[in-house]
């Protein structure tokens, strides 16, 4: 197939994730578009890859591999980040109730 | 290297020694000298020795430069564990874990100065970050500090995905991460290579919070617990600097005629809000996080300039910069009330803790003879050297004269106004540590080739 179709797949899935992270309230759901962003860039990583290797494969057999390492990388760091980001949001949970990102306007003089 | 396995092993160290002593000047005591010892095998490095070596397979590259500022970036932790660490056991019970949590974004800062391959930046920058939106949200009780760190995570981790949007995009235009790879044959913009620079200046930009994207900084620096927001607004924004320097300079260095204008832009515009903003508040602690943008601005210069006097500068500003900044952070913990009241008649209660404050102010609003004025007149050299950005030197210039009014204010009411300043016990051993770092501010001012030399000498 060609690579163009996993390009605008992937770019539309990274534009729904960046569209919810700005409009929606909730942290959960900011949160999950978070993670769409990251994995629109999982698939393209993917699609590069094996667009590289069959173009450098006659050279050298593991051409494109860096690219699906970096994919497992992204994971582990997305998984980090989600014990992380869901221990924060239930620290803030407990203490108002909510999850809703409305809240956060108390800092604002 | 060897900085980076020891600050990791010295993190799983520090998680333990809460285990083994419930004694607080222990556990401080083996995070000195895990400080020391990281200072002490980086400058063995920077000599030519290292303790052991590891194939890192070309995804790390170590040079003067980068050790250098790793060496200033272990200088300043050590600096600030030696000046607010026992504040750091006031914000909560577990004070083995936040040690342990500042080794490792130590490991994350070295990573970060020395990356040679886009994987590496990712994870340097990604290990930098994740332990800090815990410290931030260290004081768990507090409203305030909830919030910054739910915010600044929720940012945070939008930042990590566009700039990994960025470098997919620029490996699908390049074929590899390598710094040399994407370096090599990249004269000419195509449609995904500029997407890819763009998403990468973009996600840099908030991490170093330069304006259009410093939006999260004043709240997120005003709620994190001021211990917290002194080692943020330092050791990381000066390795955020650091990495987004050699990104730009080791990959895109080519691209520079073309970029150079919208990071002028950036600059320009981040000098500008951070420092008619930064007149505006009622309050020092957020006061502090607008000058910290402004700053920024002055940081950016390097980027803009690209050249070996901006990179210098850097370096010298980062160290310039953190010292008179965690200085400043150490006074405000020991503040009972964080408004420019609060300051008022500081002078007559506490004359050291007063003058060295308006020291490290001196220094930061640039006044000849400290620090701060070396770090400035080095970067606005290397924009001035550099010829296609003499507007921008300007408005640095108008701005560096803005910021004299808000950092004067504190010094004002700490020396010319009467009240009852409410200060917290300070030790003797406190004090004598501010008469140090000032003393540093005021000989890095007079002699700032003791620094910079060093770079010299290590490059030769």
């Amino acid at each position: 197939m060609n690579i163009e179709y996993y390009i605008v797949l992937s770019i539309a899935l990274f534009c729904i994730g960046i569209a919810g992270v700005l409009t929606r309230r909730n942290a959960i759901i900011i949160f999950m578009c978070i993670e769409l962003m990251l994995n629109a860039v999982n698939l393209l990583l993917v699609a590069f890859s094996k667009m590289h290797h069959l173009k450098g494969v006659a050279a050298n057999p593991n051409a494109g591999i860096e690219g699906q390492l970096f994919v497992f990388f992204i994971m582990v760091v997305a998984a980090a980040e989600v014990s992380v980001g869901l221990a924060i949001i239930v620290m803030m949970y407990r203490n108002t109730h909510s999850v809703d990102v409305n809240f956060l306007n108390r800092l604002k003089h | 290297m060897n900085a980076i396995v020891i600050s990791a092993i010295w993190g799983v160290v520090m998680m333990f020694s809460g285990i083994f002593s419930k004694n607080n000047a222990v556990i401080r005591g083996t995070a000195v000298t895990g400080l020391a010892l990281l200072i002490v095998v980086n400058c063995l490095e920077l000599d030519g020795t290292s303790l052991f070596k590891v194939n890192v397979h070309g995804l790390l590259y170590f040079n003067s430069f980068s050790l250098l500022f790793n060496t200033i970036a272990f200088g300043s932790t050590l600096l600030f564990t030696l000046l607010s660490g026992r504040d750091m056991e006031r914000v909560g019970r577990s004070t083995p874990d936040y040690f342990a949590l500042i080794f490792f974004i130590l490991c994350g800062v070295s990573i970060s100065s020395s990356f040679n391959s886009l994987l590496m930046l990712f994870l340097g920058i990604e290990i930098m970050s994740i332990p800090l939106y815990i410290l931030t949200g260290t004081d768990k009780r507090n409203l305030k500090s909830n919030e910054a760190s739910l915010k600044y995570f929720l940012m945070g981790s939008f930042s990590t995905g566009l700039m990994l949007m960025g470098i997919a995009l620029i490996y699908g235009a390049k074929g590899g991460f390598g710094l040399d790879v994407i370096r090599f044959g990249t004269t000419e913009l195509t449609p995904m290579i500029s997407a890819g620079l763009l998403l990468l200046l973009v996600s840099m930009s908030f991490k170093v919070s330069a304006a259009p994207f410093h939006f999260w900084t004043p709240d997120v620096y005003d709620g994190a617990p001021t211990v917290f927001t002194s080692f943020m607004a330092t050791v990381i924004k000066a390795a955020g600097f650091i990495a987004f320097l050699r990104l730009f300079d080791d990959a895109f260095g080519d691209l520079h005629p073309k970029w150079q204008l919208i990071v002028a832009v950036v600059t320009a515009a981040t000098l500008v809000i951070g420092n008619i903003t930064a007149v505006f508040q009622q309050s020092v602690k957020r006061m502090l996080a607008y000058s910290s943008i402004a700053q920024a601005g002055f940081m950016m210069f390097a980027l803009v300039a690209l050249n070996e006097t901006g990179k210098q500068g850097l370096l010298f500003y980062t160290a310039a910069y953190s010292v008179a900044t965690i200085g400043v952070f150490a006074v405000l913990i020991k503040m009972k009330d964080y408004t420019f009241e609060g300051f008022n008649g500081l002078a007559k209660r506490q004359p050291v803790l007063a003058a060295t404050t308006a020291v490290f102010l001196l220094s930061l609003a640039g006044i000849p003879g400290t620090a701060g004025f070396m770090a400035k007149f080095y970067m606005l050299t290397a924009a001035v050297s550099n010829g296609h950005v003499l507007w921008l030197v300007i408005v640095g210039i108008l701005c560096a004269a803005i910021s004299v009014y808000y950092y004067f204010r504190v010094i004002q009411a700490m020396y010319f106004k009467d009240g009852e300043a409410q200060v917290a016990e300070v030790s003797g051993t406190f004090k004598f540590l501010l008469v140090v770092m000032a003393a540093i501010v005021v000989l890095l001012g007079i002699f700032p080739q003791w620094l910079l030399d060093k770079l010299y000498f290590f490059l030769i």
